[in-house]
């Protein structure tokens, strides 16, 4: 999933300055698991919004809804009316699902009300951990499953580097070092000739920003349905 | 000592010995110029290092011109951290025409440990990749597979840390590490000759010449700092005790250096001492350990 936490509540304060009628705009997905922008977070950023302006004998009007994803056009249409009735929204989605709202509700105005982290794992309860660098060219079928590129804080390809101490990482001795992870888990399943593999760099000339996937046969359809 | 090349006296079956600058944070460079001409014929080969420790400091190419331009062996050392695959290659170039024909390929430390930890880490290439890359473009193309109008000359290195818990993951990265072709090694700093010794017993299959990493102990301080604090290295308590009963720990750190050296003679082909801000006191260390 996507990992999200919310932006400080004095940041969200001064961007909501000269808003009098705002929308908090909820994502029921990946936020809403990471506790970070669902329902629940919404109603209590609401409150939050709505005391601190008491306080200072502001008035604002807020009103809360949230959204199955809004980084899907069709869930973003069933607010689009109700939107329109706002000075701003306030979205508590991932810098994706901001833009995509910003995009289809334009020129309404949408302002951020997380900030985006990284695609991870509900590690334990409370707890999310990066998985995935998104890096387009996976390989996890060379590490054991588990990912270089992302566990390691340099994303070396072809081995620890010296700075790895019993098991940790140069970084932060608290954190596993990748490679030792992955010399470990070879080692288990027998497969450490693995290690011997010189990984060539990475090709980043696939990953030109910003990307698109487009499905040609699904896409097609999309059409004709039209 | 004669004016061979590094790589010469690499081949010349003579003890080597490498020693290293560190360019400093600023252009004040007298010091540096001066512990250049103490160093330059003492040695066959002079590191200076990438922006050491991820603190941002004088490049590494420009002073390694400064060593070969007073008739020192420079090796130039290039991390991976601050450069892309593109700027890399091009300071491989730029290194050659300058006429150095040395090079140490590093990870490099993360910036996390540095002064400037809001960079962004690049580590577009990690410290094997940057080998063979090197070796292509001696064999006339750029890691992209363009034609150079000139190929690279390069004695490429590499390091290992004998230290390593697990040793067996940094092994098969040095393994990797010859297979793209390093023709010499530096180490982390080593202590214990004896345990040194087994490292090599387990490493003398690869032809490849490798130099014991020696840093003269400062204080006794010094040395249980690096042992909480620095992977791979270990001074055992015999050297902190001598450190500490020592009256004068500055003679006695350079006469402990000196013993290492002598006692390393016999187990590798040469050593690499990174005397960290004693630059000065390597003519010093070298005369006691019996060299030059």
């Amino acid at each position: 999933m996507i990992v999200a936490e919310r932006k400080p509540f004095t940041e969200i304060k001064e961007m909501l300055s000269g808003y009098r009628k705002i929308l908090i705009l909820g994502c029921g997905t990946c936020v809403s698991v990471c506790m970070a922008g669902g329902e629940k977070e919404v109603e209590i950023l609401a409150s939050q919004i709505r005391m601190a302006f008491e306080k200072e004998n502001r008035e604002i009007e807020i009103k809360e809804a949230t959204i199955q994803r809004q980084c899907d056009r069709e869930f973003i249409e069933t607010i689009r009316k109700m939107a329109g009735e706002y000075e701003a929204v306030l979205s508590l989605a991932c810098g994706a699902g901001v833009q995509f709202v910003a995009e289809l509700l334009a020129p309404l105005l949408i302002l951020p009300g997380l900030n985006t982290r990284f695609i991870g794992v509900a590690e334990a309860e409370g707890v999310w951990s990066e998985r995935c660098r998104a890096c387009g060219d996976c390989v996890l079928s060379e590490t054991a499953g588990i990912c270089p590129v992302t566990i390691c804080a340099k994303s070396l390809l072809n081995g620890p580097c010296g700075g790895t101490r019993d098991g940790k990482c140069e970084v932060d001795k608290d954190k596993d070092c990748a490679w030792t992870l992955i010399y470990r888990r070879l080692q288990e399943g027998g497969k450490l000739e693995k290690m011997r593999k010189i990984h060539p760099p990475k090709k980043h000339g696939v990953r030109i920003y910003p990307q698109r996937q487009v499905n040609e046969e699904f896409k097609k359809e999309v059409k004709s349905e039209k | 000592m004669s004016k061979k090349t590094f790589q010469e006296a690499l081949s010349s079956g003579k003890f080597v010995v490498t020693t290293e600058v560190g360019p400093p944070k600023g252009t004040n460079i007298e010091r540096l110029l001066s512990a250049i001409d103490l160093l330059k014929d003492r040695v066959d080969g002079i590191n200076v290092t990438d922006n050491q420790s991820s603190v941002m400091r004088v490049s590494s190419l420009a002073i390694c011109h400064l060593v070969q331009e007073k008739g020192g062996e420079a090796i130039l050392q290039q991390t991976c951290r601050d450069r892309n695959r593109m700027a890399l290659e091009s300071e491989l170039l730029g290194a050659n025409v300058l006429g150095i024909h040395n090079l140490l390929c590093l990870t490099g430390d993360h910036l996390s440990a540095g002064d400037h930890q809001d960079a962004q880490p690049v580590f577009d290439l990690d410290s094997v990749q940057l080998i063979q890359i090197a070796k292509m473009m001696e064999a006339g193309k750029d890691s992209a597979g363009n034609e150079l109008k000139g190929a690279v000359k390069f004695c490429v290195g590499a390091t290992v840390n004998p230290g390593a818990n697990p040793l067996e993951p940094q092994l098969l990265k040095f393994e990797k590490k010859i297979a793209a072709g390093a023709q010499f090694f530096q180490t982390q700093a080593v202590y214990d000759v004896e345990g040194f010794a087994r490292f090599m017993k387990q490493v003398e299959g690869f032809k490849v010449p490798i130099l014991a990493g020696v840093i003269p102990l400062k204080s006794p301080g010094m040395a249980k700092y690096m042992n909480e604090n620095v992977a791979g290295v270990s001074v055992p308590d015999r050297l902190i005790e001598e450190m500490t009963k020592a009256e004068n720990k500055e003679a006695k750190g350079i006469e402990i250096a000196a013993r290492l050296i002598k006692d390393l003679k016999g187990v590798c082909p040469g050593v690499h001492i990174m005397a960290i801000g004693w630059e000065e006191k390597v003519p010093e260390i070298l005369s006691q350990a019996g060299i030059g």
